[in-house]
């Protein structure tokens, strides 16, 4: 939302590509998906696999508070002070979405406290299929789900499906256990999607998060471009 | 005044961070004090003529023009509990952001630039409802409402409560709310030292020990 004309003291606006200070604010990329298809697991995969070489925050939206956040910590991806909980009043896709205002200022805190960042993550708590970020909170988003969830998803579509930026199919490993149809839902994902890119991980494999942070890195070169 | 621009600001959807917050109504709901429409109603009278009148007091004296750094201050003093102070004061920030980006004003410029971090959000609140073009009546009854529909939203979340009946504890409670938001413009007129200092002592030790739960789905 740019109302055309600056103001001094904090941003009063969401969406600016720079800070008050002038400079570039971090690109932010959101993560939703439904509950346990892997969102925290891709999350601090992400983290592990860019921390060498990039400035990064995490900010997550728990239903019950400090969860995600906690594992994040206990898993060491980040230091403490890089991951901000963001409570969600029983509904984290108002607070990625409908009323962004506490996100916003968990980003805007992390640039000032540990700052410059290149890249913020935000991650949604586990929600439905129609769950999406606010253009004003993040630049792109990722949509994680998962072959146990029943491979009918990408078929069935909803918002998160069909928009997301990049949509990642995780646990390809357990596709032969739950009887998942791997070809089909690379089809009718494409079918949804038309054309936006879809990746498929499987995180305890050699690849891991690998196609996943490749998007990221292009996201990231097109941003600072 | 515009009062459209009342129900603007007034609308449970405007985004300024209040979806979040119970008002107490979560540890209410844990210690069984609120249990169905009859009890949430109970709660909510309770605070309406506490906190609200305190609340709206505050929003009605910003929007009637008075210097918004005391009136901070005097919000700081009329809230005992630091739980609750720093509740106010994130979501002072959270309405600070959603004010500028829809009635932006040197005033709230000025206010934003001396509290960053935010300040009191019945302040900002009536500071608001001032850069919209509303009056101290208005201001206090946005403040007050919204004192008694935050619990009632968050009652329909906790208990799942019927939305029909908590819906109509907020319609009841209407012409209480018109007298307390018209005591609280009345008294925003006589000046800061005028202003009501009602407290609900059993809200702000819930809030103290609600701030510390380690599992919550409201931030207060």
């Amino acid at each position: 939302m740019h109302l055309g004309h600056t103001h001094d003291g904090p941003a009063a606006v969401s969406a600016d590509a720079t800070r008050p200070d002038g400079t570039r604010r971090a690109l932010r990329i959101g993560l939703g998906g439904p509950v346990g298809s892997g969102k925290t697991a891709t999350v601090a995969a992400l983290c592990r696999e860019l921390r060498d070489r990039l400035s990064i925050a995490v900010v997550t939206n728990d239903i019950y508070t400090r969860e995600d956040a906690d594992f994040l910590l206990n898993n060491a991806v980040l230091p403490p002070e890089r991951i901000q909980a963001v409570e969600t009043g029983a509904c984290p896709h108002t607070a990625i979405r409908d009323d962004i205002s506490a996100n916003l200022e968990a980003v805007e805190d992390l640039e000032d406290a540990v700052g410059p960042l290149d890249l913020i993550l935000v991650e949604s708590g586990g929600d439905n299929l129609t769950a999406t970020f606010s253009k004003g909170l993040v630049d792109a988003q990722i949509f994680v789900i998962d072959v146990a969830g029943g491979d009918d998803i990408p078929r069935k579509g909803g918002p998160g499906v069909t928009t997301a930026d990049l949509l990642v199919v995780n646990k390809t490993d357990l596709a032969p256990y739950v009887g998942s149809d791997l070809e089909r839902m690379a089809l009718d994902a494409e079918k949804q999607r038309g054309g936006l890119p879809v990746a498929f991980t499987s995180l305890t494999s050699a690849e891991g998060v690998g196609p996943v942070a490749d998007w990221v890195r292009a996201r990231l070169a097109a941003w600072t471009a | 005044m515009s009062r459209a621009a009342l129900l603007v600001l007034a609308d449970g959807r405007f985004p300024a961070g209040g979806h979040a917050h119970s008002g107490g109504a979560e540890p209410a709901v844990a210690e069984g004090r609120v249990h169905d429409a009859d009890s949430l109603a109970d709660f909510c009278r309770g605070r309406l003529h506490t906190a609200g009148l305190t609340a709206a007091a505050l929003a009605a004296a910003a929007a009637h023009g008075l210097d918004p750094l005391a009136l901070d201050a005097a919000a700081d003093a009329r809230t005992p509990s630091p739980a609750l102070r720093a509740t106010a004061r994130r979501l002072g920030r959270q309405m600070m952001r959603a004010a500028r980006a829809t009635w932006p004003s040197p005033e709230l410029d000025a206010l934003a630039a001396a509290r960053p971090r935010g300040a009191h959000q019945p302040v900002v609140l009536g500071l608001t409802a001032r850069s919209a073009g509303l009056g101290p009546e208005d201001a206090a009854h946005c403040a007050a409402y919204e004192t008694v529909s935050g619990p009632a939203t968050a009652v329909v979340r906790l208990l799942s409560l019927d939305p029909y009946h908590a819906t109509a504890v907020l319609a009841r409670l209407a012409p209480e709310t018109d007298r307390v938001a018209q005591a609280a413009a009345e008294a925003a007129r006589r000046g800061i030292d005028a202003l009501p200092a009602a407290s609900a002592p059993l809200l702000d030790i819930t809030a103290e020990a609600h701030a510390a739960w380690p599992v919550r789905l409201f931030a207060s």
